[in-house]
């Protein structure tokens, strides 16, 4: 039993703490062998008597601190006694680890049999692969078996082919071999039945008996009605020229019939060689191009066509007829060239691309498609901006249109400020009018003023004249007696100056040169006085004159674009004039 | 169209004389002349024996019989009826006779082509050609009457003679380059002979009149080769019909194939109009049996045809030939240019019941006619573009650009048309049964109109 737990404890002791596995085993293993006797002898007793407490204790002791534990002992001075307290506490950790152990024990046997069942599913599986393996290999042994046995077919075939090639050959050769003999039979056999013919010819020449005879009443004349003549030389002679003379008709009446053919051709010929002429010649500056390409050639055909187009049918050497011909074939070789690069133009003008591409191997067709899908796509992204903007462009014009209608407002708010300004101005004139008056009432003022300064002057004078002892003097009296003449004047003028002030426009017509200085500077002073404002009086006009110049400006600004207006007018017919120009020419 | 009352005749041997005159017939061992327009008897010659041949020579003068078992020719004069002349070839027997074109000369070939014997009208004169070859055609006259092209065999080779005709002098004598020739025709203008080998080998040779090898021609090798060979009226073409059922043309200029007429069983040309023969019985109870009907049909001449316009894809009925047999039923046969050489016409063996029209200008296909029964003889019109065609039963067949007409000949008695021969005229056929004859007068004013 102890064994087992023994065989247990290392387990556990990973468990616990799997760092320290590789130190702890030792000390315990020598301690077990060490403790071994020990636990022999008390095996079959218990393990702890009278006699050996303090031994087991020790060992005990020893064992928990090999465990990591507190001691449960200590050894302090030879007393034995035991800390309950830490046995206690040793003991529960003991209970604990324990504890522990057992749950890892647990958690290791369902792992083990998690593990072990999965060995078993791989096991399995691995038997199945291997019998999928088994069953492939033999797959492919029967495959390669069969290979095998197709290949001997094969070789086996090849070797009836040769077989029958040569048997081919032979029958050929037999067949060859036959027919020579057939021949040389044939012959012989022919030859012997032409002997027998003959045999039998001349025995039937021989034999009297039954003759060949002809039995005419009488002898009827020739169809033409001349007598037969006599074989000569001169009859075989006369054969021979009338053979070669049918021959010699024939061939001449054949002749004249290809010479007909011909000429008929040629005609066609020439037909076609003067339409194609026509239709080079037209074609001509538009190819030119082509023209460089084959300049000296053209050059040189130029001619020939020429030449050979004066050269009439009837010209039936061996030259003119090669030169007819070759002519004929360069123009048509260029016709033709022509009407190729015309239908390549067609066809890249109309088809183009989708064409080719037709030509063109599946992919790049489909690679075509793709990028023609593609073009889609984007032409509908462009098409949907398109919308977008020409939706955002339609707010600009509201903005013309609020614009325009601004342009109203500002019409009418210019009407507005323009009877204003007329109201203005009329009230300006009053203004001005009242100015003049008040400046003219001013220097009537300051005339009177300056009148009654003298006045007082005078009188002052007179003062201290009639005071001094100088009294006798003459001018003063003078002055004095006008002083007097002035005060009562005066008196009475001041008694009647608001009758002056009204009616001296007319009188002050002398007065008035002297005295403008000081008008002009009493009439600043006189302003507020009469309670006027001089700053409205000075801003009143300012603002007119402001909005004058706003509406110049404003006027300003709208010629310059009508100007401009006008010369983009101008520039467009211009430029169409131009533009006609340029496609007249 | 109308038709005379029937006569009798035999062995269908029947001819009118070339100047369109007379119509002589044998009725066994009786030689009967009438004339053509009115049929009335004119001369009636009694022969030793039952004729096998009959002849009118080019004037239409004389009339040659030959009684080839006998081994004797009679010859009638029309102008002196009692006339007479008789040749007797004796023991050494007689298997072909005809005339000279001169209308002067006999010419016998004897039995086993031992020799041709030429017999002089005019000086009772005999003379011997040797060695004649037994084949299809080994002698032929060129059609101006002046020269005689004859095959020979000597010595295991072929050989052409060129006589004139005149005296029969010898002209040309010349190998020709063929394993068995079988055949030999002049040029209709004299000057070409075609020569053509047995059906073993595709070969055919085209001799001048002096002897010159003008041009050879051969389609393919191994395989059975010519079978019928034709010139057109205007010597243009030579029409070569073989066992490959091809007609190929060659033209007289370079002798080369220009073209070459294939007979398909599946029509599928479009430009060629496909004539089909319905038979149309007339309404008989439905009690009565399919045979029955058949029979008194073919006996009583109750059954009606026309032709219908079939449209493409025709397919036309073919007969496989025994290959074992030998002279398999395969190959066009015959061939027939007409009058103006605008037209061939063809049959190919093993499409027994066609006939087929090629358009010589477009070198097509112009028209088809499906019988209802194997095709016996066609002719062309020797004035116009119109061929006649029997079919072995009691109805005549006509083909023109215009179309295609099937005449039920109204004569008593089963008169089932086997052959067929136009008058020089182009008016008149004479239309061959078995034993009788009947003569159909084309209603010209009609055809014109």
């Amino acid at each position: 039993m102890p064994e087992s737990s023994l065989d247990i404890f290392p387990p556990k002791v990973k468990d616990i703490c799997g760092s320290s596995i590789e130190c702890r085993p030792s000390p315990l293993r020598q301690f077990s062998q060490s403790s071994l006797p020990l636990h022999r002898n008390n095996m079959l007793s218990t393990f702890c008597t009278e006699e050996n407490v303090q031994e087991c204790l020790s060992h005990i002791n020893q064992e928990v601190s090999s465990l990591g534990l507190p001691p449960v002992w200590m050894e302090s001075g030879g007393s034995s006694e035991m800390n309950v307290v830490a046995v206690l506490n040793c003991m529960y950790e003991l209970i604990q680890l324990h504890h522990r152990g057992l749950r890892t024990l647990e958690n290791m046997e369902v792992e083990q049999l998690k593990s072990s069942s999965n060995v078993d599913y791989l096991q399995l599986t691995s038997t199945q692969l291997k019998e999928q393996l088994e069953l492939s290999k033999r797959e492919n042994t029967g495959l390669l078996e069969r290979e095998r046995q197709l290949q001997l077919k094969v070789k086996s075939l090849q070797n009836c082919l040769k077989n029958e090639k040569e048997e081919l050959q032979k029958l050929q050769n037999i067949i060859a071999s036959r027919a020579s003999q057939y021949n040389h039979e044939m012959k012989r056999k022919e030859r012997e039945f032409n002997k027998l013919r003959e045999r039998l010819n001349q025995l039937l020449v021989d034999k009297k008996e039954k003759k060949q005879a002809i039995d005419v009443l009488n002898n009827i004349g020739r169809a033409d009605g001349k007598r037969s003549l006599w074989k000569t030389e001169k009859t075989e002679a006369k054969h021979e020229g009338m053979m070669y003379k049918t021959l010699l008709s024939d061939y001449d009446l054949r002749q004249r019939e290809l010479l007909l053919e011909n000429a008929e051709l040629k005609k066609v010929l020439q037909q076609m060689k003067k339409d194609m002429v026509s239709i080079l010649s037209s074609k001509k500056p538009t190819l030119k191009d082509n023209q460089q390409q084959d300049d000296d050639i053209q050059a040189d055909s130029e001619e020939e066509v020429f030449d050979s187009s004066k050269e009439s049918v009837e010209l039936y050497c061996v030259h003119a007829r090669e030169k007819l011909t070759n002519s004929i074939r360069l123009q048509w070789r260029r016709l033709k060239s022509h009407v190729e690069r015309l239908d390549n133009q067609v066809s890249l003008a109309q088809i183009g691309r989708s064409k080719n591409t037709d030509a063109v191997s599946q992919e790049t067709h489909e690679e075509e498609m793709d990028r023609l899908k593609l073009e889609i796509q984007q032409c509908k992204d462009f098409i949907q901006t398109q919308h977008q903007l020409l939706q955002q462009l339609s707010s600009p014009y509201d903005e013309e249109k609020s614009s325009l209608l601004s342009d109203c407002y500002m019409l009418q708010e210019k009407e507005r400020f323009r009877d204003e300004w007329k109201t203005l101005e009329e009230q300006r004139k009053i203004f001005e009018r009242e100015r003049r008056n008040f400046t003219e009432a001013a220097i009537r003022l300051s005339h009177e003023r300056k009148a009654f300064e003298d006045d007082r002057a005078t009188w002052l004078k007179h003062q201290f004249l009639n005071l001094s002892p100088f009294a006798d003097s003459k001018k003063p009296q003078m002055s004095k007696s006008k002083s007097a003449f002035l005060i009562s004047k005066t008196e009475a003028s001041a008694a009647s100056a608001p009758e002056n002030l009204i009616k001296r426009p007319s009188d002050t017509t002398s007065p008035t040169p002297r005295c403008v200085p000081l008008t002009s500077q009493s009439t600043a002073e006189l302003y507020p006085t009469l309670c006027l404002v001089p700053e409205n009086r000075s801003t009143k006009p300012k603002r007119l004159t402001e909005h004058v110049e706003e509406s110049s400006i404003f006027l300003n600004g709208n010629v310059p674009v009508q100007h401009k207006q006008w010369n983009g007018r101008e520039e467009h017919s211009s430029h169409t004039l131009t533009k006609e120009k340029t496609s007249s020419i | 169209m109308n038709f005379s009352e029937v006569f009798k005749q035999s062995n269908q041997l029947c001819k009118v004389s070339p100047d369109g005159k007379y119509l002589a017939t044998c009725v066994q061992y009786r030689l009967v002349v009438r004339d053509v327009s009115t049929l009335q008897i004119l001369q009636l010659y009694t022969c030793l024996d039952q004729i096998s041949h009959m002849d009118w020579s080019s004037d239409s003068l004389f009339i040659l019989c030959a009684m080839y078992k006998r081994g004797l020719v009679q010859v009638w004069s029309l102008e002196q009826p009692d006339w007479h002349c008789k040749i007797d070839e004796g023991s050494i027997g007689l298997v072909s006779s005809r005339w000279s074109p001169d209308g002067r000369h006999i010419l016998n070939t004897t039995e086993f082509h031992l020799r041709v014997t030429v017999w002089s009208l005019c000086t009772k004169a005999v003379s011997y050609i040797k060695y004649p070859k037994a084949c299809q055609k080994g002698i032929d006259f060129s059609r101006d009457g002046c020269y005689m092209a004859l095959a020979e065999r000597r010595d295991c080779k072929d050989y052409v003679s060129v006589f004139v005709c005149d005296d029969w002098h010898l002209l040309r004598h010349f190998e020709t380059e063929t394993q068995d020739l079988a055949g030999l025709e002049w040029s209709p203008n004299g000057c070409v002979l075609a020569v053509w080998d047995s059906c073993l080998e595709y070969k055919v040779l085209l001799y001048s009149l002096d002897g010159r090898l003008l041009s050879t021609y051969s389609a393919y090798e191994w395989s059975l080769g010519v079978k019928s060979v034709t010139w057109s009226p205007s010597s243009q073409f030579l029409a070569i019909g073989s066992y490959d059922e091809k007609v190929r043309i060659l033209n007289h200029i370079t002798w080369k194939k220009i073209a070459q007429f294939e007979h398909i069983a599946t029509i599928n040309n479009t430009k060629a109009v496909v004539y089909k023969e319905v038979e149309k019985r007339p309404a008989v109870g439905s009690d009565d049996l399919s045979l029955h009907n058949l029979t008194i049909g073919t006996t009583l001449f109750n059954t009606q045809s026309k032709y219908e316009i079939c449209p493409p894809p025709v397919q036309v009925p073919v007969v496989k030939p025994d290959p074992d047999r030998a002279n398999p039923k395969i190959g066009v046969s015959t061939l027939a240019f007409s009058s103006d050489s605008r037209y061939l016409a063809t049959k190919n063996d093993n499409m027994a019941s066609v006939v087929w029209v090629w358009d010589m200008q477009k070198m097509s296909l112009l028209a088809v006619l499906e019988q209802t029964s194997a095709v016996r003889c066609f002719q062309w019109d020797p004035r116009r573009p119109r061929l006649a065609l029997c079919t072995g039963n009691t109805k005549l067949y006509l083909w023109s650009p215009a179309g295609c007409v099937s005449v039920q000949v109204p004569t008593e008695g089963g008169f089932q048309v086997q052959s067929l021969n136009w008058h020089c005229s182009g008016d008149t056929l004479i239309l061959l049964g078995k034993d009788q004859l009947c003569l159909c007068y084309m209603d010209t004013d009609q055809e014109d109109k």
